[in-house]
């Protein structure tokens, strides 16, 4: 099990040791274009979580692969995957072929941002490209909107994906004290404790589907909730929101997760996939 | 500069001043950091902590003043002594405080960094604007300040020949910067991180995005 960060929520240039207390560092998403990202307002808080627009800013591909990467491998000491994002199929392609070097450890594909307008293309068309061009592990990071995430999941495999990274953000809206939205662009991606059961199915549901590695994200904030993940079929945990709150967040939910696993009944918390197959053969029945 | 550090430290009291509180906090081993350098506060029962600058270093302390106004800030107010809370800092840019002549100016909440940066400076000439009189009780903070209350604005008063200092709402930096363009100023935004992770906490100024957390707070354009 493989302890990761969620995309988007953890810059490794401001915060070198945080990225380097994971097992590896998910960058922020790399798009062709440099973005400056959405106008503010881009965060708000609510009862269980937070929406955030950010709106996939970056500095570009170009400036990433001869910038950013290099100072990247200074910096941090762990694998880095790079979080790879656009706005048709090709985007994705040549965003794919520039990433080659030995610096990335993996492509996360972000098939499924709720900031930026969604490429025509489906999400297996955009891996079955993607894997056309390179031989580094690609993951599929899908959205929970899908109402058939087996379904999902079955077509990017098909399409050549070694992984699914699951969930992104759900799609929400706050209101301010004078009813208008809160953030500028109106709606904004859902995050924290109250995505954890919306990933806990999705997981569940891609685990019936594949065999294939599985990155589970929504809502972790403790051991518990990371193994939860993995007895719903998570091969791998990434944390976001609880990065906000709490910079210490990897070491204190490593050593939180080895105790849960404990007090489970399992040796390790990897014993805790063996029980996610059982749910999933409980569930077929 | 130093380390941010992350502790969790007990609550010494919670004093109301005007419509405001004052937070004090022990201090364990967080550094206060540079005036205008801000820290976050774990808010009880919320998902987000709360960026604030540091308003006083009692010996062994650190105060912070907030104004209640959301759930974050009320639940914070709402702190007794002997609870205990998550605090990570100093973060971001602070004030330069090489000014010959320096000017602090503050409005509403935005005085809450001006009595650090007050003894920082060896307490300078201070103007304090306020939206009430009940407000501006918060002037004690800053004995012999000049203290205007709405309608009459802190730039109605502020001499223009000084180094200004300023922490206040969006439309008064505005307007201090039109009078005196090299003002550092102490912006304030939304921010769920405090140390550059998420991306949140921009502000548009002359069409360029800053990140305050890490490009900030305080920004100065000249």
């Amino acid at each position: 099990m493989l302890l990761l960060n969620a995309s988007g929520c953890l810059d490794a240039l401001t915060a070198p040791e945080v990225a380097s207390s994971l097992d590896a560092f998910v960058t922020k998403t790399v798009t062709p274009e440099p973005r400056a990202g959405n106008a503010p307002v881009r965060i708000a808080e609510t009862e269980h979580g937070m929406l955030n627009s950010i709106g996939l800013a970056n500095p570009g591909r170009d400036v990433f692969v001869t910038e950013t990467l290099p100072l990247l491998t200074r910096t941090v000491h762990v694998p880095i995957w790079v979080s790879v994002g656009g706005f048709c199929v090709r985007d994705y392609v040549e965003t794919c072929e520039q990433l080659a070097g030995d610096a990335v450890a993996c492509l996360e594909l972000n098939l499924s941002c709720p900031n930026v307008d969604e490429a025509p293309e489906s999400a297996a068309e955009i891996v079955a490209a993607c894997r056309e061009v390179t031989d580094k592990p690609l993951y599929a990071k899908v959205s929970p909107h899908s109402w058939d995430m087996a379904e999902t999941v079955r077509a990017v495999e098909a399409a050549g994906a070694d992984g699914v990274s699951m969930v992104n953000t759900l799609r929400g809206v706050a209101l301010d004290a004078q009813l208008r939205a809160t953030l500028a662009r109106g709606a904004g991606g859902y995050s924290g404790p109250a995505l954890k059961p919306v990933a806990l199915a999705a997981v569940l549901a891609a685990r019936r589907a594949t065999a294939l590695p599985i990155v589970g994200m929504g809502g972790v904030c403790t051991g518990r909730d990371a193994l939860e993940l993995i007895a719903c079929g998570a091969t791998h945990v990434a944390i976001g929101t609880v990065l906000f709150a709490d910079c210490d967040a990897p070491a204190r939910v490593r050593d939180e997760l080895v105790a849960e696993a404990t007090r489970a009944g399992f040796e390790q918390p990897d014993d805790a996939f063996a029980f996610a197959l059982q749910n999933v053969a409980r569930l077929a029945n | 500069m130093s380390r941010p550090r992350r502790e969790r430290l007990r609550v010494a009291g919670v004093e109301a001043v005007g419509p405001y509180a004052l937070v004090r906090v022990g201090r364990g081993g967080i550094d206060p950091g540079v005036p205008g350098q801000f820290f976050m506060l774990e808010a009880p029962g919320r998902v987000l902590p709360r960026p604030m600058s540091l308003c006083l270093a009692p010996r062994g302390e650190l105060a912070f003043l907030l104004d209640p106004i959301g759930p974050g800030t009320t639940a914070l107010a709402r702190l007794e002594r002997g609870d205990r809370l998550h605090v990570f800092g100093p973060l971001g840019n602070g004030f330069r405080l090489d000014m010959p002549r320096p000017l602090l100016v503050g409005g509403g909440i935005g005085i809450a960094p001006l009595p650090y940066l007050a003894e920082a400076l060896e307490r300078p000439p201070a103007v304090l604007g306020f939206r009430s009189a009940l407000h501006a009780e918060a002037a004690v903070l800053l004995p012999n300040a000049e203290v205007v209350c709405d309608p009459t604005l802190v730039t109605d008063v502020m001499p223009l020949d000084r180094n200004v200092l300023a922490c206040g709402p969006e439309p008064m930096l505005e307007a201090v910067r039109a009078l005196v363009p090299d003002a550092q100023l102490a912006w304030e935004a939304p921010m769920a991180c405090g140390y550059g992770a998420c991306y949140g906490c921009v502000v548009e100024v002359d069409g360029e995005l800053k990140r305050l957390c890490v490009e900030g707070p305080v920004l100065c354009f000249s």
